[in-house]
């Protein structure tokens, strides 16, 4: 197979990431932080191999073939978090290769796992740097290169599908492409402007809120400060923090459409939108309950804030804390990491498995269950008033499996490695599903720079699985994939 | 009065048979030639071979002087541009279409003169599950049709033993079903009319017998004549073609729905279309073990509703004789239904007919304003409205025993306030008001009539009464 003309594209890419790194390095120079150096050389070094990998490589630039895409959404995930955390290497004096790695590749999965500490007294374009790549990566640089470069042909919408998140991903919104991919970022941009100005009117300075705004749309969760939201301690600004989570956890595509329709009942008649805020609702209701009858909570308020605020943070798999909500009842922070597997719709920068995913097998498992009370029965399963084919039913159920046994062996992975049960297993939910603190070594109070490096390559990988929505990795490690 | 007719299918068949006999020149036009000399030796009409959205075959059927065109076509784009042809080029007064999808319906803009040119939609799927869905409403009825907005009905009942009206002259009702005023228009015993029906006239078991009372008293109507069952709950329909999906849809509300249907994809239509607590069955409706797995025995009503009689007749005996409540069979051939008529099917309907009773509205002289043909097309109800004075009209400001009907017609009800006195339309606000008609009723100007005619032949005769003759009009 030519991996020439995928390596083509890529050096485009990487051409475009060294002109989002233009953002950051804007910052450092308009302020002379202590990472000017380090942006300046970062963005030259991405620039220069930008430019030498689409020219070297320019006689075999071509139309894309589908199986290309898949590498070339490989590389690009690969790669760009290596560049990504060129500047974090260079600009913070003894952080390792693995821990900027891990970084770059927690903020392009808008995961929002951590290893650094002491955030507040970092220079200010690094953090930027880590935001702004979490507002990228949420949405997907290649759905961003699919809207603004005519350059993918027909090849585009394989890519876009691989990095789109959910199940059905034929629904083309327009006859091209590329502006469904635009459409998509409009929505996105729009909603980021939005929540830029809410922060700020509630209290945030104006960097703050630009880099907090880049984590809550993408639904990352990293932050400028050590202590997360829980510096401000205003509920203001925590209730707009769960107002643009709860309108990022919904598909952008909706909202697109919802606009296309002039009609807000697109949104409300969805069933998966509705499964999404009955299971956010219900279960900050069951938490806050819990925890005023068995958490050591005096006043049924600040529970209720407590509760509302970590629950959409972590159910949206954001990840923010303001509060070290591993020390409630396990149930609590269990119950709320369960969720973030599965709550965000198909379609948003949310991690997990996905609502529909979700619903579509309660609605199998149903069919099943009524087929052994009326053998002849005929009940396909139904989703928005249209049959869900087999073969859309198989792809769920094989994600599923996939998803499980992934589950198991990354867990297993890291208890080879030394982490108690814990630990180990909230870690790997919390990467897969891009949710970013976990449980244990890794909850809200801690992070992950207390891991091996082997531990940390091994969350890395989970990060990338879970973001690209494991089938789209996995293929690339499959025989038949390379024979020709 | 020139009729053209477009298409010999079922409808096309059953239209044209119903208005054959009515004294008017029919022109049938289909592509198919073996049916239409079939119909020619049958019927008195004339059949031309053709596609009918071209002018030319449209000319040579005479549409040039046709009164009305009927499009039934099996294609609702045909009918659609039949009638927009028969407007724009051909200048034909009335045009009606036989339109399947519910969204070209009656005043959408879609059909005015700059649309589609259509005067009048019909869709016999949609009147024939308007038609059974009254049958679900009152399961002891043989038949409910309504008159003037809804307000009157006609019901058709089979009379049981133990009821309190049976062994009773028709003179005794008043005294044994006090409050539930009503009128007794026919009796047919062993499928003969009853002839010369008075107050001695007794009601025997098994009597098909027809009732005119206002809506709100059919209840009452049905418990004097009729074993009142509980009312229906579970239903098993059995065919998922239009008629029964179209059913399933309008009801799955209200009742406990099984759903049989022998093709799978078919099936998975269906099961999509309608919502999950519908059970949708892919099977045979005349498998015995089906019927017995899916407990048959516990239903209310039984329907069979697909275009295969010889199945809808099997399915609904298999169906009775497994024990289910009611059995309700679709039956188009009008020899199997005089068949199974009484027997152990409850219900037979003939889905033509549904529809012919709003076709007939529009051929009748005079101001009908509603016909519903009765006994398979044998009787007829009809609704018209009284114009003129006692001067111009022979029905106007006279007693119902002085009109002088002919013999076994019988003026049955009698609503009053639906119009204005200058004869507009009184509107919402309007209080209606329904008389049961006595010999000494008198007949206002602007009344509608209910009026019962055991023969088609008597109809024209009837007609006449209403007419309000030339001076009245100058």
């Amino acid at each position: 197979m030519g991996l020439l003309p995928v390596v083509a594209l890529v050096g485009r890419l990487v051409v475009l990431f060294a002109l989002l790194m233009g953002v950051p390095l804007a910052f450092t120079l308009s302020r002379h932080d202590a990472a000017e150096d380090a942006f300046v050389l970062a963005t030259g070094i991405t620039l220069g191999c930008g430019v030498a990998m689409s020219l070297l490589t320019r006689r075999f630039r071509r139309e894309l073939q589908p199986r290309d895409g898949f590498v070339l959404v490989g590389l690009t995930w690969l790669m760009l978090p290596a560049f990504g955390a060129l500047p974090l290497w260079l600009a913070l004096p003894g952080l390792s290769v693995t821990d900027a790695y891990f970084e770059a590749t927690s903020a392009f999965t808008a995961t929002g796992a951590t290893v650094l500490t002491g955030l507040d007294a970092m220079p200010l374009s690094v953090n930027v740097w880590r935001c702004f790549m979490m507002f990228i990566g949420g949405l997907g640089i290649i759905v961003l290169a699919v809207a603004i470069l005519p350059m993918l042909g027909v090849g585009g919408t394989q890519l876009f599908k691989t990095e789109m998140t959910g199940p059905m991903k034929d629904q083309k919104l327009t006859p091209r492409i590329a502006d469904t991919a635009r459409a998509i970022w409009v929505a996105y941009a729009l909603i980021a402007v939005a929540c830029t100005l809410a922060y700020r009117a509630a209290g945030m300075s104006w960097e703050d809120a630009f880099m907090h705004m880049c984590t809550t749309v993408s639904l990352g969760g990293f932050s400028s400060h050590d202590l997360s939201f829980g510096y401000w301690n205003s509920p203001l600004i925590e209730a707009v923090a769960i107002f643009f989570m709860l309108l990022s956890g919904v598909s952008l595509v909706l909202y697109f459409v919802a606009w296309r329709a002039r009609s807000l009942a697109v949104l409300w008649r969805n069933t998966e939108v509705q499964a999404f805020y009955a299971v956010l609702l219900g279960s900050v209701a069951l938490i806050s309950v819990y925890l005023i009858a068995f958490g050591d909570y005096s006043s049924y308020l600040l529970a209720l804030r407590h509760t509302a605020f970590h629950v959409v943070s972590v159910a949206t798999t954001t990840g923010y804390a303001t509060h070290d909500y591993a020390s409630w009842p396990l149930f609590a922070p269990l119950h709320i990491i369960l969720l973030g597997c599965f709550a965000t719709c198909a379609g948003s920068t949310g991690g997990g498995i996905k609502m529909v995913r979700m619903l579509l097998l309660l609605k199998q498992a149903q069919r099943e269950l009524i087929r052994i009370v009326h053998p002849n029965v005929v009940n396909p399963v139904v989703m928005g008033g249209r049959a869900v084919s087999d073969r859309v039913m198989q792809s769920v159920i094989a994600y599923m499996m996939v998803y499980g046994a992934s589950l198991v062996a990354l867990t297993m992975a890291l208890l080879f490695s030394g982490l108690d049960a814990i630990t180990a297993f909230t870690a790997v939910v919390a990467c897969m599903n891009n949710i970013g603190p976990g449980l244990g070594e890794v909850g809200p109070a801690l992070n992950y720079s207390g891991l091996t490096d082997l531990q940390t390559w091994i969350c890395t990988f989970a990060m990338v699985l879970g973001r690209l929505e494991l089938l789209a990795v996995l293929v690339l490690f499959t025989p038949a994939f390379w024979r020709r | 009065m020139k009729i053209l007719i477009l298409g010999a299918g079922r409808v096309g068949e059953s239209v044209a048979e119903s208005l054959v006999s009515e004294k008017n020149d029919i022109t049938v036009i289909d592509t198919d030639p073996d049916r239409l000399r079939a119909l020619q030796d049958r019927l008195d009409l004339r059949g031309v071979v053709g596609n009918g959205i071209q002018p030319s075959v449209l000319r040579e059927a005479g549409i040039e002087d046709a009164d009305m065109i009927i499009a039934c076509a099996p294609l609702d784009e045909t009918n659609l541009v039949v009638c927009k042809v028969a407007h724009d080029l051909f200048n034909v007064p009335t045009r009606i279409a036989r339109v399947r999808s519910p969204e070209y319906t009656d005043g959408s803009p879609l059909l005015e003169r700059n649309g589609f040119a259509v005067d009048r939609v019909i869709c016999p799927e949609q009147s024939v599950t308007a038609y059974i869905r009254k049958l679900i409403q009152y399961p002891e009825a043989l038949q409910v049709l309504e008159f003037a907005q809804g307000l009157v009905s006609l019901i058709a009942v089979r009379a049981v033993e133990g009821s309190p009206l049976v062994r009773h002259s028709l003179a005794e009702i008043p005294d044994l079903v006090p409050g539930a005023d009503m009128r007794i228009v026919a009796i047919y015993r062993l499928d003969k009319a009853v002839r010369n029906l008075d107050g001695d006239t007794r009601i025997e078991t098994g009597d098909e017998v027809f009732v005119l009372a206002a809506t709100a008293n059919i209840r009452a109507v049905l418990g004097a004549l009729a074993k009142v069952d509980q009312p229906v709950k579970r239903l098993m329909i059995a065919g998922g073609g239009k008629v029964g999906l179209r059913l399933a849809r309008e009801i799955h509300a209200e009742y406990q729905l099984k759903l049989i249907e022998p093709h799978r994809a078919r099936c998975e239509y269906l099961a999509t279309e309608l919502p999950s607590h519908v059970l949708v069955l892919q099977g045979d409706a005349t498998d015995e073990d089906l019927l017995g797995e899916e407990n048959v025995d516990e239903m209310d009503m039984f329907l069979a509703l697909t275009s295969d009689d010889e199945d809808n007749i099997m399915s609904c005996l298999l169906a009775k004789r497994l024990g289910a409540r009611r059995v309700l069979a679709v039956i188009n051939r009008r020899s199997y239904a005089d068949l199974v008529q009484g027997s152990q099917i409850d219900i037979a309907i003939a889905p033509s007919h549904a529809v012919i009773g709003e076709l007939l509205a529009y051929v009748r002289r005079g101001d009908v304003a509603a016909v519903h043909s009765l006994r398979r097309g044998a009787a007829e109800a009809l609704e018209a409205i009284v114009r003129g004075d006692r001067k111009t009209c022979r029905m106007a400001g006279r007693r119902v025993g002085e009109v002088g009907l002919p013999k076994g017609a019988q003026v049955g009800a009698i609503v009053r306030g639906l119009h204005l006195p200058d004869g507009s339309d009184a509107g919402p606000g309007a209080r209606p008001q329904v008389i049961i008609a006595h010999s000494d009723t008198v007949i206002e100007p602007n009344d509608h009539v209910i009026v019962f005619v055991p023969s088609k032949r008597m109809v024209r005769e009837v007609e006449k009464l209403f007419q309000v003759s030339a001076t009245f009009l100058f």
